[in-house]
């Protein structure tokens, strides 16, 4: 097949044939196809040099059929005829050898608001480059007397989702990260940052940031579990909005009763607004869902209040609405997710945050973060590489890490303030969150 | 595949390659899942591809691509040799493999009936089955059960000479009911929590399980959990049953002696070990009750192989011996810094994956006792059964773990049903304060197949052989 020069995905006209091609070929009464294909590169660093570079290029063709009412899926990583002809039947052999079940419905088509998500520079970039921006990191870290490690990826990636129905979408995308920790003697410091353009990462800010956080948290002393304030960097702020996402924002938690989401009722602080946006430039953006349904934007909390949930085709379905286009590849059982978050940010600089806190705790990010009640929001995890004790409004040393058990809700309740600043996130898994630092007035550490 | 294989050494060779390997990798994997008795989802995937890992000058180059075609595997060692090149702009200490491996042979998974063999009617119905005892509990209001089968072809060649080729299967299924208040969701889950309990096996391997016979006390225990008391907070006897004391093992035991992680190389994401080389030989991780072992021919095993990833056969070998740290899971590279020889423990999950170590199945070892001796001798305690949260921070000494079900113990019965269950400690200080590890009866392998690590991210399937064990003075109930 044909293939962009520098990331090798394949062109998007030769794509939308093979599809058609699959499409047209199928016998089943409606088709739905997905084609993710991906060329990405990471160079990992540890000890200050590297120790693990690795590439990879790969595709997924998943075909969902329908057939005398039953659903069939199947899926293989090769894009030639031959595999569409073995995925095809493999798709209609399943549908034809099960009982008739739920039928997951297919979208019709809708135009979808395109967004940028692509740069060349990111699709281009090369192991040397790679190389050359691990090792200005390690420099620094060793003329610092300091040991760094972590990771530094770039990647393309372009998915189509398409149906007997006539949908057709396609989305191409670049994403570059690099994430560092970075040790002494005697305590370590972490930073990362994500975006679609290499070339927005700056390789001395975030040696700065990393080695500054570590040769400020060297030595550190404990405290006594219990309720502290709280200021919570960007990157702890995230990951707890991503576990709201997971145990509470989804239609099918709700619907099955399990989400802390009381629609309508002031679950949080008035100060708190969170939404959903897939078509925000400023998040990692991607205007249509894994069901081939547009985007759209969703109020999940709004001045504290419960105020929406996201959709997919069968969740919203069975509510007798629309999809807000939060669909993950169907059937699952999962639900929808939101996966575009965004908190709004306030009027305070991040390094005011602490200013009005007697004795507090300043954490940098969280660490194996698990639910614990999914009803009340309580969480546990661990604080790591970067905690400190802050006292009459500044930080004063650094702390061993603490174990907190805390209802998200509840700290949500006391944000005594947020940062104007905010810092886009990208997650481990999909998608990414815009999110400011907040000063928080409870939060509790177990051990 | 194997003229592949020989192709992509030659090419690598050719190339200034003082070391490559090649994995031609082929996997097939079905899931079925059946929710609130309908048939909710059914998928067929398959999988292909090469991986060529390279040394040049000592510093390590991977590519992968899912094309099986000469030209693209030429391609894909270009890139290889391109990227250690760029690696050793910026390497440490050379790598170092110790040993030249030259393992030959075929390995495949005892199996006595074919997963895929099984017609898809006969799979369902048994979820069908389980789903509809589950649903005849009123107040179960979510019922789910899955299962997944995995057919894993994996040839390996190196330019030492070695050439494995091996079929690996895999079969998994559980069920779950979850009952929910106003205020409050509570779940039960058989045989594990997380979907499914998995091992190294063909369908006997779920027949085994009678799912549909447990169906029905897995929805009456969720709906009573709603009710229960919640788990007192305070300092106790812990029992755990075997499930959850196989996690415990894997969290506590597992990570911390991968030898990579000791060496800093996870340290920017799963984090270091607190057991470092100086403590080997040394540290009393447990008490004498406490026998770990590393055994990668443990049947039913998810970590159960011929030949590891870097073609370093099956082995079995003590990490913990009768509470002495005693040894690491190592690699190839890591082994050498240490003047060990790899225990056989890298595994990647897949073609475009580099191999990193893995554990394979990590057993403690049987005691003498047994779950109602345990309790019969405990005074006031707590017996814990199936996970359900679990947590511990980046050196894998401080952990936090839920559990679906608990039952309170006093004057060694047992009591009351208790909800929320939790409890807390520092690794070696919980291992010591083990006293009793129940006998071979209840000793059962438990495979996990959720074990996440490395960047980019790999997901690897282990095992670990546990049965019921006791902890003296553990604080339970931690709850905000």
């Amino acid at each position: 097949m044909k293939s962009m020069e520098a990331s090798r995905l394949t062109d998007e006209a030769e794509l939308k044939r093979f599809i058609d091609n699959l499409l047209h070929a199928s016998p089943a009464e409606q088709t739905e196809v997905m084609v993710t294909e991906w060329d990405s590169a990471l160079t990992r660093f540890a000890n200050n040099g590297i120790h693990q570079n690795v590439a990879e290029r790969d595709v997924s063709v998943r075909v969902r059929v329908v057939k005398d009412g039953k659903t069939g899926v199947a899926s293989i990583n090769q894009m030639n005829d031959k595999a569409a002809t073995d995925v095809l039947k493999r798709a209609i052999a399943i549908a034809d050898l099960q009982p008739k079940g739920e039928l997951v419905p297919m979208p019709g088509p809708a135009k979808s608001q395109p967004v940028e998500a692509w740069s060349d520079a990111t699709a281009a970039a090369t192991p040397e480059e790679r190389a050359d921006f691990v090792e200005a990191i390690c420099a620094k870290a060793r003329r610092a007397g300091l040991k760094a490690f972590g990771a530094f990826s770039t990647g393309a990636e372009q998915l189509a989702v398409a149906n007997s129905h006539g949908v057709f979408h396609h989305h191409r995308s670049t994403e570059a990260t690099i994430n560092s920790v970075v040790m002494g003697e005697a305590g370590s410091g972490y930073a990362d940052r994500g975006a679609i353009d290499v070339r927005d990462l700056d390789r001395n800010d975030l040696a700065n940031e990393v080695i500054d956080k570590a040769q400020r948290n060297q030595n550190a002393q404990p405290v006594e579990p219990g309720v502290y304030e709280v200021v919570l960097e960007e990157y702890a702020v995230a990951e707890m909005l991503e576990f709201m996402s997971f145990i509470g924002f989804s239609a099918l938690a709700a619907q099955e009763e399990r989400s802390f989401m009381r629609v309508g009722e002031q679950i949080t602080g008035e100060n708190i607004d969170i939404w959903d946006d897939g078509l925000d430039p400023t998040g990692v953006p991607m205007s249509f869902d894994f069901e081939g349904v547009p985007k759209q934007r969703v109020e999940l909390i709004k001045g504290g209040v419960a105020s929406g949930l996201v959709y997919d085709m069968q969740t919203a379905g069975r509510a007798g609405r629309q999809s807000t286009g939060h669909g993950l590849p169907a059937p699952n059982t999962d639900g929808p997710f939101a996966v575009n978050l965004f908190m709004r940010p306030g009027t305070v600089a991040k390094d005011q945050l602490a200013s009005d806190i007697k004795r507090g705790i300043w954490v940098t990010r969280f660490w194996y973060v698990r639910v614990v009640q999914p009803k009340a929001s309580i969480i546990t995890g661990m604080t790591r590489e970067g905690t400190f004790l802050i006292e009459n409004g500044r930080i004063t040393r650094p702390v061993k890490d603490l174990r907190f058990t805390q209802s998200i809700l509840e700290a949500l309740n006391g944000t005594d303030a947020i940062s104007r600043s905010t810092k886009l996130q990208v997650s481990e898994y999909l998608g990414a969150s815009r999110v400011p630092a907040v000063r928080l007035k409870a939060f509790t550490f177990t051990s | 595949m194997k003229d592949l294989a020989e192709a992509a050494l030659n090419a690598a060779q050719v190339k200034g390659a003082g070391y490559a390997d090649v994995r031609l990798d082929d996997r097939v994997q079905q899931d079925i899942t059946v929710k609130n008795g309908q048939l909710a989802a059914v998928s067929d995937d398959a999988s292909e591809g090469v991986g060529v890992r390279v040394l040049v000058d000592g510093a390590w180059g991977f590519a992968g691509s899912a094309r099986l075609e000469k030209e693209e595997v030429q391609d894909v060692v270009d890139r290889a040799i391109r990227i250690a090149r760029a690696s050793a702009r910026a390497r440490s200490t050379p790598v170092d493999l110790g040993p030249p491996v030259t393992s030959r042979g075929h390995y495949r998974t005892p199996i006595e009936r074919d997963p895929f063999s099984v017609p898809l009617s006969e799979k369902v119905d048994l979820l069908v089955r389980a789903d509809e005892a589950m649903g005849s509990v009123k107040g179960v209001t979510v019922r789910e059960g899955s299962m997944e089968f995995i057919r894993h072809k994996k040839v390996f060649a190196s330019t030492e000479g070695a050439f494995t080729e091996q079929e690996l299967y895999e079969s998994g299924a559980g069920i779950e009911a979850t009952a929910t208040s106003p205020d409050d969701v509570q779940n039960r889950s058989y045989p594990n929590s997380f979907g499914r309990h998995q091992g190294g096996g063909g369908y006997e391997y779920i027949t085994a399980m009678q799912l549909d016979r447990h169906g029905q006390r897995v929805g009456e225990e969720a709906v009573a959990l709603l009710t229960a008391p919640q788990c007192p907070s305070g300092v106790k006897t812990l029992i755990l049953d075997a499930s959850q004391t196989a996690l415990q093992i894997h969290e506590s035991c597992g990570h911390p002696t991968e030898l990579d992680r000791v060496f800093g190389m996870e340290a920017a994401y799963a984090g270091t070990s607190f057991m470092t080389p100086e403590k080997l030989n040394h540290l009393q991780y447990g008490s004498p009750t406490v026998t770990i072992t590393a055994d990668a021919m443990t049947p039913t095993g998810l970590g159960t192989f011929g030949w590891d990833d870097e073609g370093v056969p099956a082995q079995r070998s003590f990490l913990i011996k009768e509470g002495l740290f005693i040894g690491y899971l190592t690699s190839r590279e890591t082994a050498s810094v240490l003047g060990q020889q790899s225990n056989g423990t890298m595994r990647a999950d897949g073609w475009n994956r580099i191999p990193l170590i893995r554990m394979t199945n990590v057993n403690l070892q049987p005691g003498d006792s047994s779950l109602e001796r345990m309790i019969a001798e405990t005074k006031d305690g707590i017996y814990m059964e199936t996970n359900r949260s679990w947590s511990i921070d980046d050196k894998r000494l401080n952990f936090q773990f839920g559990t679906q079900l608990a039952y309170e113990i006093v004057n060694g019965k047992r009591g009351r049903m208790l909800k929320n269950a939790t409890y807390a400690g520092i690794t070696p200080e919980f291992w010591n304060s083990c006293d009793a590890v129940a006998g071979k009866s209840e000793w059962r392998v438990w495979g996990l197949a959720n074990c996440g690590k490395g960047q980019p991210p790999q997901v690897a399937h282990v095992a670990h052989g546990a049965a019921p064990a006791r902890f003296q003075n553990v604080k339970v109930g931690i709850l905000k």
